[in-house]
């Protein structure tokens, strides 16, 4: 859908880079670098302000996390800080390192998810994304996960607290469950949270079964769609469909927030889905379509999640972002986006933003699987009080 | 792990004068099934929602809940019932409540009611033994079943500085072979799960495993 009159915005800062664990981590903000290294090769930057971001505040980060907790990072953060002793913390572990400077690159990424937030409240942005932010897995005084500040989070208590009776809806299509965002606001019936992921036999973090709806007042503000291992787009998508329509237009929202890990697709190293590039194109359509009908096109985007960053993630976040802005994609990547990054990558690069439909082999329980998520969509449903 | 960590304190009780639909009502609103009848805060005895289920009329019958005001508990309760003490371990209540296939137990100090345990609480305490709340990966193993072998997994996560949220050791259904399940703290196991492979041992369900294969 194109909405040529849209203003969007772009929360940006070089200094996002400085979000990094170790080295060999898997979680590796060269990503940005060659998400946003393809977005300028495509000129989609041409006329669209660049905010510099500012750190969250200690006030914002302490809406959502614990004081003993802030404390914690900023001294795992100084460069002569001993990694074993931060342990109850969730850090100094090979998933979350301590590095020098972590709080500060931390809180510059939720500080750039608040201002999304708050220029699309304000009214000077209809949408506005952080591609650095989407850290769903910190928790109120725990690190997890690679995520140190949940900057969904705190953006979401930013956005309740100065806009009151604000109802915000967040759609986490990252393949981990969106678990640190659920648990702070599981009593919450304003914040709705809405999570598909692979289901947590597998995978970290284990939780977002169905049954996780909520707490007291907030009791069916959480949904859970847990999918099996190896589902496939159609699968993926039919799914998504079928509770993001009548789920969102019952909750009537005035602020849709959409976190987008893409490690969905079947490259990805850490799990089991079998997704392609495709819903990568088709799920930003649908929440952008969404944001537009109900809460006149208040819509924040965040990245996430997604670990092949050659192959995958530039692809996914630039069609996220052109979708955003309204303007067409051509078919094929630029020639000499490749060629300036071919070099470093492990693997041939797609020629093409939207894999070809016969990329992988099909699966062969597909036809079980679908059901099986056809059935969680249903239980989903049924149970959703408000629907 | 003991009793008194995990019984409930405020025990929803019944006296012997209170009428039979006294305790279906505060059955009712406190939602609960089972109601211990209490005398000067002494045990005596114990209403259980199948006791009042048979003191009811069917609900196929027109209802005449005259008797029902009029019956006393004390005619309907059980006189002798299983208790347990609040220094008993959990899994020893557990057990108990397996073995005499019923639904909780008082808990009980020098005759006094101090407390209440049923099955509710004690699959509450499996499920956080379990790990199922913290965010954690799964991580199935297939071991021999001889010493040592916990120990050369639990180095692996040390070597990888990890966390271990829970340990379970099961059963294999192969003979000789026991099966560990690991909840650790991480989001990326794939060098772990290599490890026990190089190990020599057999990574169980795990999509990643080479040893899968099929999917």
């Amino acid at each position: 859908m194109r909405h040529a009159e849209d203003k969007v915005a772009f929360v940006y800062s070089d200094a996002f880079t400085r979000y990094k664990f170790t080295e060999d981590h898997p979680f590796n903000p060269k990503r940005l670098e060659m998400t946003l290294d393809l977005i300028h090769t495509l000129r989609l930057l041409d006329g669209v302000p660049l905010i510099e971001p500012v750190p969250a505040t200690m006030e914002q980060l302490l809406a959502v996390h614990d004081s003993r907790y802030l404390d914690a990072v900023q001294r795992a953060s100084l460069p002569d800080a001993d990694p074993d002793s931060y342990a109850p913390w969730g850090l100094g572990t090979e998933d979350t390192p301590i590095f020098p400077g972590m709080h500060d690159a931390s809180a510059l990424v939720a500080g750039g998810t608040v201002q999304a937030a708050e220029l699309v409240m304000s009214g000077k942005a209809d949408h506005a994304i952080n591609l650095a932010g989407g850290l769903h897995h910190a928790h109120r005084a725990q690190a997890s996960g690679f995520c140190v500040y949940n900057d969904i989070a705190v953006a979401i208590a930013h956005v309740k607290k100065k806009y009151a009776g604000a109802r915000i809806a967040y759609i986490d299509t990252d393949a981990h469950h969106g678990d640190g965002v659920q648990w702070m606001f599981y009593e919450d019936p304003d914040v709705l949270t809405i999570s598909f992921h692979e289901t947590g036999k597998y995978l970290y973090p284990g939780t977002g079964e169905i049954t996780e709806r909520g707490e007291g007042r907030g009791y069916g503000y959480s949904l859970n769609v847990p999918l099996e291992a190896f589902t496939e787009d159609e699968s993926w998508m039919e799914s998504l469909t079928a509770i993001l329509e009548p789920v969102l237009d019952a909750f009537a929202p005035d602020l849709i927030i959409h976190q987008n890990g893409c490690d969905a697709h079947r490259y990805d190293p850490l799990t089991h889905l079998c997704a392609t590039t495709r819903i990568y194109r088709e799920m930003p359509r649908l929440t952008h379509r969404l944001a537009h009908k109900l809460c006149g096109g208040r819509y924040v985007a965040v990245g996430g999640g997604g670990y092949d960053i050659w192959r995958v993630v530039p692809r996914a976040w630039t069609m996220l972002w052109a979708e955003m802005l309204g303007r067409p994609l051509p078919e094929a990547l630029p020639p000499e986006w490749i060629a300036r990054w071919q070099g470093d990558a492990p693997d041939p690069l797609p020629t093409q933003f939207v894999d070809p439909p016969n990329l992988f082999e099909p699966i062969p329980r597909r036809a079980e699987i679908e059901e099986k998520n056809q059935i969680t969509v249903r239980r989903v449903l049924n149970g959703t009080p408000f629907l | 792990m003991l009793v008194e960590s995990i019984m409930t304190e405020n025990v929803v009780t019944l006296t012997q004068s209170m009428s039979v639909q006294d305790a279906l009502d505060i059955s009712k609103a406190h939602r609960v099934r089972h109601m211990p009848v209490v005398r000067d805060g002494y045990l005596v005895g114990l209403v259980s929602d199948r006791d009042l289920r048979d003191a009811k009329p069917s609900t196929l019958e027109s209802c005449d809940d005259q008797l029902l005001r009029e019956t006393l508990v004390d005619k309907i309760m059980v006189k002798d019932v299983h208790t347990c003490h609040r220094l008993d371990f959990v899994e020893d209540a557990a057990a108990q409540m397996h073995r005499h296939r019923i639904g909780c137990l008082p808990v009980v100090s020098q005759g006094r009611l101090v407390g209440i345990i049923s099955e509710r609480d004690i699959l509450h305490t499996l499920v956080e033994m379990m790990g199922v709340n913290a965010p954690t990966s799964r991580v199935e193993i297939e071991v021999p079943d001889r010493p040592g072998m916990l120990a050369d997994i639990a180095d692996l996560l040390r070597a990888r500085r990890m966390n271990t949220s829970t340990v379970m050791v099961f059963p294999s259904p192969v003979a000789g072979c026991k099966r560990i399940v690991f909840r650790v703290r991480t989001m990326d196991p794939r060098r772990f799960l290599q490890d026990i492979e190089n190990a020599g041992y057999t990574v169980i369900h795990h999509p990643c495993a080479s040893s899968q294969g099929e999917v």
